[in-house]
């Protein structure tokens, strides 16, 4: 199922992984942080886990 | 309903919080199937053989990379006009995203021209005010770091926005009229009768809407975070705990 590349396939290969791996800590950074400061919040309105800011 | 009613931050919270699980839906759609498409439905370019297949994830990075620092212009003006919160932590939560689209763009660049051009690097005007917008982010983000204020590192990042905002406009229109570089004219534009062919428009079409949606997605998430944050530091400074 993969095609043939050629001679470039390096260079596309190292493109899409680089792109890949990139978006992809992006991606969990933005959740991780989001997760961990949702539960700071949490914890500084109700002690505990508890109704997020927003509902 | 005014659109300033979503300035307000639980407001803008609980909006986000319905968009963002269809968004996000939306966005690995269209990246999978424009990615999966374009590497492995399309066929080698006459020229550029299969080195065309960078196209799909660097086309649209470049893009964003741009109009990421527009969207921080646009929030940046509302912030310094109208003082509203939410459009200052917008212009925060977007910049890592453009910063990253823009490393894309270079790194994916770079790995297309040693072939092509037969050079890694050259300092063409477009890729060299590039560069300068990626060293641009990176102050942006350094300076909402540096200073403990909010407001005043809103009103700092506003401006250093504004400034970065010419080598934004610069990274998309040097190929016009700086014309002495490399790199080749816009691959794709609404104004020019042809565009690439067909076989590579489609796919690269559903790729620049998945990054798109991407960054829609993740600036979404980020403002939402950072609503968290300021409040979770209010708590704090009242000595809530």
């Amino acid at each position: 199922m993969m095609p043939d590349l050629g001679i470039h396939a390096a260079y596309v290969l190292s493109a899409y992984a680089v792109t890949l791996t990139l978006l992809a800590g992006l991606i969990g950074l933005s959740w991780l942080r989001s997760n961990r400061v949702r539960r700071m919040l949490d914890t500084l309105e109700h002690g505990k886990q508890g109704e997020p800011y927003e509902r | 309903m005014s659109i300033w009613e979503f300035a307000n931050p639980a407001r803008f919270s609980r909006l986000s919080g319905r968009i963002i699980p269809p968004a996000a839906l939306l966005t690995g759609l269209c990246l999978a199937i424009g990615l999966i498409w374009g590497f492995f439905g399309t066929p080698d370019d006459f020229r550029q053989g299969s080195t065309v297949k960078i196209i799909y994830i660097h086309v649209p990075a470049a893009l964003m990379a741009i109009n990421a620092w527009l969207m921080m212009l646009v929030a940046s003006l509302i912030w310094l006009i109208r003082r509203h919160h939410v459009s200052a932590l917008a212009a925060r939560a977007a910049a890592p995203v453009g910063a990253v689209m823009t490393v894309i763009a270079l790194l994916t660049g770079a790995i297309w021209g040693q072939p092509m051009w037969g050079t890694w690097w050259e300092w063409d005007p477009r890729l060299t005010s590039f560069l300068v917008l990626f060293v641009f982010y990176l102050g942006y983000i350094a300076l909402w770091e540096a200073v403990a204020v909010p407001d005043k590192a809103a009103a700092l990042t506003a401006d250093l926005c504004m400034v970065g905002s010419i080598f934004a406009l610069m990274s998309r229109y040097a190929v016009l009229f700086w014309n002495q570089g490399l790199h080749q004219g816009a691959s794709l534009s609404l104004d020019k009768e042809t565009n690439v062919a067909d076989v590579f428009y489609q796919p690269l079409l559903v790729c620049i809407a998945g990054f798109v949606l991407l960054f829609v997605t993740l600036v979404l998430v980020r403002t939402r975070t950072e609503i968290r944050a300021r409040r979770a530091l209010a708590l704090m400074r009242q000595g809530v705990r």
